[in-house]
């Protein structure tokens, strides 16, 4: 009995791994059929409070005749020509603009595009931004400054050709793989050319996109539905998520994070954003427009942390990164909105000045921008704080490679986080840039605002280790702005010492390039996030989008990265250092800590974890707009990403329509005479099977 | 290859054993159960061949493409054998359960003779097996693509459809020659089935020159249908009166 039990087990545990091995591979039928597209990144749709952009595909996806084109021409085959739409196009990505997907937006016979990415990079810029970015939630309205309002003085991203706020009825992908590109083109050659003059052949080369959104109109439409649903059903189909994520801010001079900051104390904010975006999902490497302001931030504060007499400064410093800014400035809105209601520890009466850091990455001829408030810099009280600041800015540059030049007074401010706190109250601040009026950046929140676009190029041959630390211009470049970022800082805190001790570290941020641009799984990141977060590293470059789900890799990043440059080494146990309370001389409240993996050992594969003591915070990234129930609002971001069951690509044969019918009639006359003949046979059987024998039917 | 072409290829590969189930088989319930048995048998011996066939392919080197393909002719040789063996299997339960029914029977008689039973068996066994050959493919002939990116040839579905339907008439010509055999103790009728069964299993390696798959197959399908209606009883003579009795109605026949 137990023997053949054990048989059984035996038996049992053969027909799971033989079941389990067949669901792991594909059925081999399919893998005749089809070829998966995985290198690829769909466009998805957006909602706001009052349109829906991006892309939509059909339920069970779109299948179209695929069709390469490479120049102007070819499109002509796809829109009139062509005798079997609809048409999946493939399409170069240097002819991704504007006109061209105008034409596909107004014709029934195209079902699907597929982008392959243009290498190098197109040289004319691209940018499918809009011209005024963040316009209409910024602080330049029909009350305050009027004729700054919509761009009317200054166009911010003149090639902004605003793809990403159109709404179009068919799926578009970008195909990352230069190789599956090159797949999908021979197939195209072998089977869609036309031959001889006559039109192309059955069978023809198809192309299948499934993007199909959930969320249709607009926001106020999709969060009714949602709460319809959360209301009513067991099970709630939710059919969009509103764009959320954290902030990450840190102090100077530790305070305590669960009361409120004294009336009498001051404070200078320093900001930058970390996300960015580009046409299509997820896509969002942000170089220029996000890394490169935030790596400065962060060498700026390391540098401070190093000064000796940081703690007893009279002003506060809070370094603040906020998530969110492409999308109506979701984060610098919410902590305004916070501030407000005297939910953060800071309130706006503490604000001193306020200094941002927007594109510093591509400065010509070493000349780097500040940028005024020209309306209250027309207010008698905030005039001569704004003066002050800006002269400490141009102080802080002398000695440094870096040639700092106001720009027009009458010139209103780049779009930033800082108008959104103009919005609440005038404060004194200036925004940092290295364009003067129209952004330097030609690639604003496209796929190719990479490392080459900031001009970051390492030599041949180096090791990934050696690349790490190896300090490029670029790098160079950003740590001369940051060590004049701190040394404005600490003028501006009030320190009266000597400033030309405080530098920046060009190896800090080459490393923290190299991390934020290139591959986020290097040694340095590994050393300095907590044991369980081994997912957070990965080797593509790391894309910055601020997403639905929180916290996303960046956020995290950015809260490892600072918690390490600002922090201390503490002498605590994994168990104290988990448990602050229990730690002698451990402060929870003013304080946060964390258990990092740290460094391997050389020659060891075993790492050395220690404690961190740190300042830093993360506080909530989500729209005030969402927490009102306000989904209209035209104050607060209301900026919503649809949820989707199914997003691939695959190409295939289809075959004529005349081979199918044939196929079908084919078996129903075969069904209907075996039905009629072996209903005869049935009926004369006994005639049939007649003759004597040994057989008795 | 959308629907038009999963209705087509369904009823090409099933339309004859849906016909055959319709009219003879589904009104007794007998007979229903001796088919679903039958499938049973098939299915189990099929299962059993398989798991040989798995651990043989786990037990080797999978980048050895000549041993694969070894493994593979092994398996279908297996497979047949397993297969014919289980039909022997499945006569040997029906013979006893005959003489359980003339036990059960009020007037000492069978209600179901054993040629009813062995082309029930036969259609049982061609029906699972044309089951496992063709519904993973009309699973995918639903999608909207057509074989052929990879340079196989077009006319996969058409032709697997065509092979599965010479495939359940063999199974059903096969049972009643079987069981006859076994019935009369002509071993040699036993060896003809399983001589040709092989037959057939192997011509599918001529894949994708479906020619020299399908018609040799065809070709055994006819000659299988004749030898099994002459061994049920039917001539030649009768068909051609039958033929005749059509055409001239008025004259009655004699008692036939």
């Amino acid at each position: 009995m137990a023997a053949g039990r054990g048989a059984e087990a035996w038996l049992g545990g053969i027909l799971l791994c033989a079941l389990g091995c067949g669901v792991c591979w594909a059925n081999s039928v399919e893998r005749k059929i089809y070829i998966p597209l995985n290198r690829t990144a769909p466009c998805v749709r957006l909602l706001n409070a009052t349109h829906q952009v991006g892309c939509q595909s059909s339920m069970n996806g779109d299948t179209g005749v695929i069709h390469v084109v490479e120049k102007d021409q070819d499109l002509n085959w796809v829109l009139a020509d062509g005798p079997h739409p609809p048409y999946m196009v493939l399409l170069e990505g240097e002819l991704f603009t504007r006109e061209l997907m105008l034409r596909l937006k107004g014709t029934s016979r195209v079902s699907g595009l597929a982008v392959a990415i243009s290498k190098p990079s197109p040289p004319r810029g691209f940018s499918p931004g809009l011209q005024c970015p963040n316009d209409g939630f910024g602080v330049y309205d029909s009350d305050y400054g009027p004729q700054y309002a919509h761009c009317n003085w200054t166009v911010w991203n003149p090639l902004g050709n605003g793809l990403s706020y159109e709404d179009f009825h068919f799926p578009i992908f970008l195909l990352e793989d230069a190789n599956e590109t090159q797949v999908i083109k021979q197939c195209y050659q072998d089977h869609n050319l036309p031959r001889n003059g006559s039109g192309p052949e059955y069978p023809l080369c198809a192309m299948q996109l499934f993007a199909h959104m959930h969320a249709v109109t607009n926001t106020v439409t999709c969060m009714r539905r949602n709460s319809i649903q959360s209301t009513f059903s067991l099970s709630p189909e939710v059919v969009c998520d509103p764009l959320s994520d954290s902030n990450v801010w840190s102090t100077l001079k530790p305070i305590n994070a669960s009361r409120k900051m004294d009336p009498a104390d001051e404070v200078v904010i320093v900001a930058t954003r970390i996300d960015s975006h580009s046409f299509f999902w997820n896509v969002a490497p942000g170089a220029e427009s996000a890394v490169s302001s935030f790596v400065a931030h962060l060498a700026a504060a390391e540098a401070l942390h190093k000064v000796p007499d940081a703690l007893t400064l009279p002003r506060n410093i809070m370094f603040t990164f906020f998530q969110g800014e492409t999308f109506d400035y979701i984060g610098s809105s919410r902590m305004v909105y916070d501030m407000e209601r005297n939910k953060f520890p800071v309130r706006l009466e503490n604000i001193h000045s306020f200094l941002e850091l927007s594109q510093v990455a591509l400065r010509n001829s070493s000349a780097l921008w500040v940028h005024t408030d020209p309306v209250s810099g027309r207010n008698e009280s905030v005039r001569p704080q704004v003066r002050a600041l800006v002269e400490t800015l141009l102080n802080s540059s002398l000695g440094v490679n870096v040639t700092l030049q106001e720009v027009s007074q009458s010139q209103p401010l780049p779009p930033s986080s800082f108008q959104r706190f103009l919005r609440a109250r005038p404060i004194p601040g200036a925004v940092l840039a290295d364009h003067r009026a129209a952004f330097q950046n030609r690639y604003y929140q496209s796929v190719y605002d990479t490392a080459e676009n900031i001009l970051m190029r390492y030599p041949e041959g180096l090791s990934p280790e050696e690349t790490l630390d190896y300090v490029t211009d670029t790098a160079q470049s950003l740590a001369e702005v940051a060590t004049v970022v701190a040394r404005a800082l600490y003028q501006l805190a009030g320190g009266t010492g000597n400033t030309s001790a405080i530098q920046a570290d060009p190896r800090t941020v080459s490393r923290m390039l190299y991390g934020f641009l290139i591959k986020t799984n290097n040694s340095w990141f590994q050393s300095i996030i907590k044991q369980d977060l081994k997912g957070l590293l990965g080797d593509e470059p790391p894309q910055h989008y601020i997403a639905v789900s929180y916290p996303v890799n960046t956020t995290q990043l950015v809260q490892f990265v600072l918690a390490n440059l600002t922090g201390t080494v503490v002498n605590f146990t994994k168990e104290e250092c988990l448990n602050p309370e229990r730690a002698p001389g451990a402060d929870k409240e003013m304080y946060d800590y964390t258990w990092v993996q740290g460094s391997r050992e050389p020659n060891s594969t075993s790492r050395v974890p220690f404690c961190v003591q740190s300042t830093v915070h993360l506080t909530k990234a989500l729209s005030p707009a969402f927490e009102l129930k306000e989904w209209g609002s035209t104050e607060y971001s209301t900026w919503t990403e649809s949820r989707w069951k199914d997003i691939r690509a695959r190409i295939f044969l289809v075959a004529s329509k005349e081979l199918e019918i044939i196929t079908l009639v084919v078996g129903i006359a075969i069904l209907v005479l075996s039905l009629l003949a072996t209903y005869f046979i049935n009926a004369k059987a006994h005639v049939l099977f007649s003759s004597p024998g040994d057989v008795a039917y | 290859m959308t629907l038009a072409v999963f209705w087509g290829c369904t009823c090409i590969a099933f339309g004859p054993a849906l016909g055959l189930c319709l009219v003879t088989v589904l009104r007794h319930p007998l007979r229903v159960i001796i088919l679903v048995a039958g499938a049973f048998f098939w299915l189990v011996s099929l299962l059993l061949s398989s798991l040989v066939w798995f651990i043989a392919v786990k037990a080797s080197d999978p980048g050895n493409k000549p041993l694969q393909k070894g493994l593979l002719i092994f398996g279908v040789l297996f497979s047949v054998l397993l297969q014919e063996a289980f039909r022997f299997l499945y006569y040997k339960l029906l013979r006893k359960a005959i003489e359980g029914l003339v036990a059960l029977s009020e007037d000492g008689c069978s209600p179901i003779s054993i040629q009813q039973m062995a082309y029930v068996a036969g259609l049982g066994f061609g029906l699972m097996s044309g089951a496992f050959s063709m519904i993973n493919l009309l699973a995918d002939a639903l999608g909207p693509g057509t074989v052929g990116i990879h340079g196989d040839s077009q006319l996969y579905f058409l032709t697997s459809a065509f092979m599965t339907m010479v495939v359940i008439f063999l199974h059903t010509f096969w049972g009643i020659l079987f069981f006859h055999g076994c019935e009369t103790q002509r071993w040699w009728e036993m060896a003809a089935v399983v001589l040709t069964h092989l037959i057939v299993s192997g011509s599918t390696f001529w894949n994708p020159l479906y020619v020299g798959s399908l018609i040799p197959s065809y070709l055994l399908m006819f000659a299988m249908a004749a030898w099994a209606y002459v061994l049920s009883g039917g001539c030649t003579r009768n068909l051609l009166q039958r033929l005749q009795g059509q055409q001239s109605e008025t004259s009655p026949q004699p008692g036939s």
